[in-house]
This record gives structure tokens, C-alpha cells and sequence, in this order.
């Protein structure tokens, strides 16, 4: 048995099947033949061995020229190795009577010999492992040829291993069989984060180097609460985390009672309680769970998900379903919030984005592709007439932001108008706040919209300068740090002034521990993923306002995160102490 | 001729030990007899013909290896594959002669 640890992104426990993704995407499922076809798949892995063997002798004979014979060895070696008598044998034995597939025949009998390479403790031949992970890859590259099968075609439930999984890979894969997944990258509230937890399946993160000690099929458990990964389980833990999965049901089902009931503090404060979703989709959930509304609906999964730019139909017709489903709830449309990068096909993508916290995304991507972003905002007017939608602007800077967006809109309103198609007039317009320069200018701000929402995440990173994608310095990035703690009084209290409602959408609204420091900062209106919705809702019918004031006052004098952590920490236990701390 | 059998033990003098040329030379080598030559170690036999097998001994230098080899040219076969242990698996010449057959 073996542990690792790694970032846990998305709370949950699965245990089930790896399904291993290896670095250039190679899916090795282990498959198994019938036996009327052994015959036929051995031929196929004869073929692979003998194309790839072509490919060696080419490259021997390439290197030899221009380098000179010694280097050409290496080659020659590598030949030998494929055509090693006892490697044919366990190959042919293992399609023939164990009838594995081939490709999982290779993958799992190079994997043990990579292995045993690297448990020497020579040096020089520990590193003949990547030798026989490159005959690997080649012979998986001839063997899975055309048919390599994409992630999201599965028929079988499994547990994702990735070295990385990018956004878009993420928010196609299907939940109904992926059960979980782990990335040997990756850090804390980056996108690929986001999207595990709205698909509610436990996922963990940066757990560094693995895959090379995992075979497709091997039976895995993924820990999302812990963010702990178990490879090689024993029966003893498989019993356990059995049980685990089964108290994380009955916990889940206790907390489904509460959806009745609206989310009021014991002194009668009401708390507007909303869901933030990724896919249309997860309107069942939210409103299963109580959501008093959505306060957050991300739009990037329409650009992620697509080779092409979506058009406004396509908008149209995800942001409709979503309004329609929340009947008067409001539902707020947060326009596209990513960087060139992430969209992967963005002509703005270039040398200059090295540095992508601080570049071309967000609004400033919006404001330099107006048909985009025109194409998304007709979409949401045309949506608004359905129900009760809004607007929000993200990662607003400056007030000329804030302005020209807004144009933007007015004009969309313009030509809808003219041409005949109904929306709401007044729709809200509301920003979010996660720039400091945004929280230094509140005042202004305010003045100038319908509603702001505080947004964590890109706050924590922008106020400390801390890449939480980073793992050098992830543990940098605390949402308890006191200048976070500042900058949200701060929005609040400008907020107040001029009576313009705030609410917080980052994931610190979904963690229990921070619930009562932010009644107590002010706010009333938290959007949290459907999930933790429950939990969130459970904690604010558990404490007066007052308690929570006191404590936000007292968080606010301290000096460092470890202080203010330990002080909500205890300050929870003390009022909702059946509340899984985290 | 009647199936025989030889025996010897041999030392690796390499400075990196039996790693891939070694071994690939020694694969070779074995190729070319019709006797099975095999090192024997407290929980293994390898067959030299198998590259990956005798890699995975991971034998460094100054390991004393016991060679075993079963068929009609055992002892030729032997005394050759000795003396390439003797000579500290020498040049890349021998690979690539035997590599154009």
C-alpha cells in the first residue's frame, strides 16, 4: 500500500478503477480480448513490434552516421531490448492466456521492468527506465494508432490519474463515470478546481511525480477530503473508506433537510444564501439544495468545452435554461472570465502573456474582442427577459473599465430594441471586486452600479502576490491573512454607504470555517457551490449576528493568518461543531 | 555430440558495471552459440539472450557472478563469454559487426 499526498481540491471519497493518462495523453485501459480474437491481437502487437523496431534500426543507422557507432549503441540496445526473448514471451502470455489487450499487456509489463530499473541501485542502469518507457510510448503510439480513445468516451466507471488535466479536458469529462480524478500538477483554486468541484466528484491536485508507479486498472482510492491518494489499497482501508463513502452519504442526506429551510441566523438576520455553477446542468442541484438564487454563473465552460467560438444562440440557449429553471431566483451572468491561454485558440496568445494573472484576460480580454463579448451580452439581455437575470462585469481595475463595459451593454440594448427583441430594461449591473485597486475605489465605484460581489479568489492572489496555481508558494495564499480580511471590510463598509448590496463568491464563502468571520464582516449574500450550500446555510441557523460581529472584530485586530485561523477554527467548534472542519 | 554442461564464475571489472552495452554485447555473444547461457544468482537464473533479464541483476562492478551453459558448444561458448568479462566489454567494434548479420 502506498499513500501520497497531495492538494485536495474537491472534497469526497471514491474508490474505484485508475484510468492512467500519461503525458502525451495516452489512455491505457485495461482491457481484455475475447478469446476468439488472441490470435488477430497478437498479430496487431507483432506488427506494433516489428514498425517500431523499423523506427529503431532508422534512427541506429541516422545516429551512427552522423555521430559516430558509439552513439549508434544506444540504438542497438533499444533494438535488443524490444526484441528481448523473454519481454515477447510475458507479452504473448499475457494476451493469450491472461487475454489482456495489448496496449495494456505493454503498459503493464514495461511499467515492471521501468520499476525494477529504478529500484537499482546502479546509477546506470536505473536510468535504462526511461529506455523502456520510450519503447513503451512507441509501441503504445502503433498500437492505439487511430483509435486512441478520447476521455470523454467512457463506458465504465474509473478514477482519473493525470499528469495534468487542462480546464477544458476537465469540464468534458463525464461524471457519470469519472469518480474522481488526481493530477500530479496543479494547485489550489486554480480552474481545473473550480470545475471538479462543481462536477462534485473528489479531486486532488499537485501530488507531484506517480504515474510512473500506477497501471491502468489497478484498483485506486482517492481521498478528496484529505486530498490522499492510495494505490496498491489494502483490504483494511478499502473497508474503511467504504464506510467513509457511506457516512459522507448519510451526512450529505442529514444536511438535505435543511433545504426547507431559509438560511436565518438565530437572531432572524436573512442571509441570502445563493449557489455558484459552471454547467447549466447544475440548476437541479441548487435549487435541491435551497439556493435562495445563483450568484455565480460562470460562462467559460461555452468557450472551453468548444473548437469554435460559441455563437449567440449557443449562449442563448445554456443562459435560458438556467433563468427558466430558477423561475424568479435571481440568476447572475458573469461575462467570460478567462485569459487567452486558457481558450487555447485566442490570436492574442503570445511571448507578451508570460506572465497571465497579469495580462490579456478577463474584461480587458472582453474590451479588445467586442464581437465576443457583444455575442455574449446579447445573449444574456436576450435571457434577461425570461426571468430574473443580471450582469456582472469581472476583474474590473479601473472605473474606464467599468465604463466601457457598460457601454458595451447599453448599445447591445440599443440594437436589441431596434430590432424588436424583448429583454429586461433595468436589468442589474454589478462587478466584481478582485482588484485592490477596485477595493481602493469603492466609493466611486458604487456610485456607478447595481450590485458588487467580492471575488476571493483573484483577490488573495492580487493583495499578496501569490500564484496559488504556484506550489512554491501556494501556502503562501491565506484567505485568512489580515489584509484580505481588510480589503473585504473595506468593500463592505463602501458597500454599506452607499446602500448597494455585496455579496462574496470566491471559495472562501464555501469553506465552513470562514462563514461566521463574514457575517461578521457584513455581508448578507454568499454564493457557495451547490454542494457546500447545505453545510453554509447550516452554520448561518446556528449563530447569532452578534457572535459573529464580536468575532469579526476580533479577527481584524490580529496580525497574522495563523491567529485568525486558529481563532475560527475554535470559534466554529464551538457553534456548529458537527461541521467536518477542513 | 551429446549435450554438455560448464561451469565458471566471473567478475564484473567494468567501472559501470553490467549496464545496457555490457549487456547488449553480451547478448550478442550468446546469440551466436546454440548453448543456453545463463547467470545464477541466490534467487534467479537470466538468460543472457534477454538484455532486460540481465539488466535487471543491476550488477555493479566487483560482483562475482556464477555463468552456467547447457548445450553442444558449452564450453567455447563459456570461455568466450568469460573473456568479455575478463576484457571489461570492450569498444563498440564487436557491436556493430555483429549487428550486420
Amino acid at each position: 500500500m502506498q499513500v501520497l499526498q497531495g492538494i485536495a481540491v474537491s472534497p469526497g471519497v471514491a474508490i474505484g478503477e485508475a484510468l492512467v493518462i500519461d503525458n502525451e495523453g495516452f489512455r491505457i485501459p485495461r482491457r481484455f480480448v475475447s478469446r476468439d480474437v488472441v490470435e488477430t491481437e497478437l498479430e496487431r502487437l507483432q506488427t506494433a513490434i516489428q514498425s517500431v523496431g523499423k523506427e529503431i534500426a532508422g534512427n541506429r543507422d541516422a545516429v551512427s552516421e552522423q555521430l559516430g557507432e558509439q552513439y549508434g549503441a544506444i540504438f542497438a540496445a533499444h533494438l535488443q531490448m524490444l526484441h528481448d526473448p523473454n519481454l515477447q514471451q510475458e507479452l504473448a502470455s499475457l494476451v493469450r492466456e491472461r487475454q489482456c489487450s495489448p496496449e495494456y499487456a505493454v503498459s503493464r509489463v514495461m511499467q515492471r521492468y521501468a520499476k525494477v530499473f529504478e529500484s537499482l541501485d546502479n546509477g546506470h542502469i536505473a536510468e535504462r527506465a526511461h529506455d523502456i518507457r520510450d519503447i513503451e510510448k512507441n509501441l503504445l503510439r502503433h498500437l492505439l494508432g487511430q483509435r486512441r480513445e478520447e476521455l470523454s468516451n467512457l463506458t465504465s466507471p474509473v478514477i482519473v490519474l493525470a499528469h495534468n488535466l487542462t480546464p477544458s479536458e476537465t469540464a468534458n469529462l463525464d461524471p457519470n463515470f469519472v469518480q474522481g480524478f488526481v493530477t500530479e500538477i496543479g494547485g489550489l483554486g486554480g480552474h481545473t478546481a473550480i470545475v471538479a468541484e462543481a462536477l462534485a466528484i473528489p479531486a486532488i491536485v499537485g501530488i507531484g511525480q506517480f504515474l510512473s508507479d500506477v497501471s491502468g486498472g489497478e484498483k485506486v482510492i482517492i481521498d478528496g477530503d484529505l486530498g490522499r491518494l492510495i494505490l496498491q489499497p489494502d483490504e483494511k482501508s478499502i473497508a474503511g473508506y467504504h464506510q467513509e463513502a457511506e457516512q459522507h452519504r448519510s451526512h450529505a442526506e442529514q444536511l438535505e433537510e435543511l433545504q426547507e429551510l431559509a438560511a436565518e441566523t438565530l437572531d432572524g438576520e436573512r442571509i441570502d444564501l445563493t449557489a455558484n455553477i459552471e454547467f447549466p446542468y447544475e440548476v437541479t442541484a441548487c435549487i435541491n439544495s435551497g439556493a435562495d438564487g445563483i450568484g455565480l454563473y460562470r460562462t467559460e465552460f461555452l468557450y472551453l468545452g468548444a473548437d469554435s467560438e460559441p455563437s449567440e444562440d449557443i449562449h442563448f440557449q445554456a443562459y435560458s435554461q438556467v433563468v427558466r429553471a430558477m423561475n424568479d431566483r435571481s440568476v447572475v451572468f458573469r461575462t467570460l472570465d478567462l485569459g487567452a491561454d486558457k481558450m487555447g485558440r485566442d490570436p492574442h496568445s503570445d511571448e507578451d502573456e508570460r506572465n497571465p494573472f497579469l495580462g490579456l484576460r478577463s474584461i480587458r480580454l472582453s474590451l479588445r474582442n467586442l464581437p465576443l463579448f457583444r455575442t455574449q451580452l446579447r445573449a444574456i439581455l436576450r435571457a434577461s427577459a425570461l426571468g430574473n437575470a443580471r450582469v456582472m462585469f469581472p476583474l474590473i481595475a479601473t472605473l474606464q473599465e467599468l465604463r466601457q463595459a457598460k457601454m458595451v451593454l447599453a448599445e447591445q440594448m440599443e440594437d436589441l430594441e431596434e430590432e424588436g427583441v424583448p429583454f429586461d430594461r433595468n436589468i442589474q449591473k454589478g462587478i466584481m471586486i478582485e482588484v485592490p485597486s477596485a477595493v481602493m475605489m469603492i466609493d466611486r465605484f458604487v456610485k456607478e452600479v447595481d450590485f458588487v460581489s467580492i471575488g476571493t479568489n483573484d483577490l488573495i492572489q492580487y493583495a499578496l502576490a501569490v500564484d496559488r496555481s504556484n506550489k512554491n508558494v501556494a501556502d503562501l495564499y491565506r484567505a485568512s491573512d489580515p489584509a484580505v480580511l481588510h480589503l473585504i471590510d473595506m468593500t463592505v463598509q463602501g458597500a454599506k454607504r452607499a446602500a448597494v448590496p455585496v455579496s462574496l463568491c470566491g471559495q472562501m464563502s464555501s469553506n465552513p470555517k470562514y462563514t461566521m468571520l463574514l457575517l461578521g464582516l457584513g455581508l448578507r449574500g454568499l454564493s457557495v457551490p451547490p454542494m457546500a450550500l447545505p453545510e453554509i446555510k447550516k452554520i448561518c441557523r446556528s449563530v447569532s449576528i452578534e457572535q459573529c460581529q464580536e468575532l469579526a472584530q476580533r479577527a481584524l485586530e490580529m496580525d497574522n493568518a495563523r491567529d485568525i485561523d486558529s481563532l475560527l477554527r475554535e470559534e466554529l467548534k464551538k457553534h456548529a461543531p458537527e461541521i467536518i472542519q477542513c | 555430440m551429446s549435450q554438455s554442461v560448464a561451469r565458471r564464475t566471473v567478475t564484473v571489472t567494468n567501472e559501470q558495471g553490467l549496464h545496457a552495452r555490457p549487456a547488449y554485447l553480451l547478448a550478442d555473444l550468446a546469440k551466436k552459440y546454440d548453448a543456453k547461457i545463463e547467470i545464477i544468482t541466490d534467487s534467479e537464473r537470466v538468460d543472457v539472450t534477454s538484455i532486460l533479464s540481465t539488466l535487471t541483476l543491476g550488477a555493479e562492478k566487483g560482483t562475482r557472478l556464477q555463468l552456467e551453459a547447457n548445450g553442444r558448444d558449452a564450453e567455447v561458448a563459456l570461455t568466450a563469454v568469460a573473456e568479455l568479462f575478463e576484457q571489461g566489454f570492450p569498444g563498440g567494434e564487436k557491436a556493430q559487426t555483429t549487428e550486420q548479420k
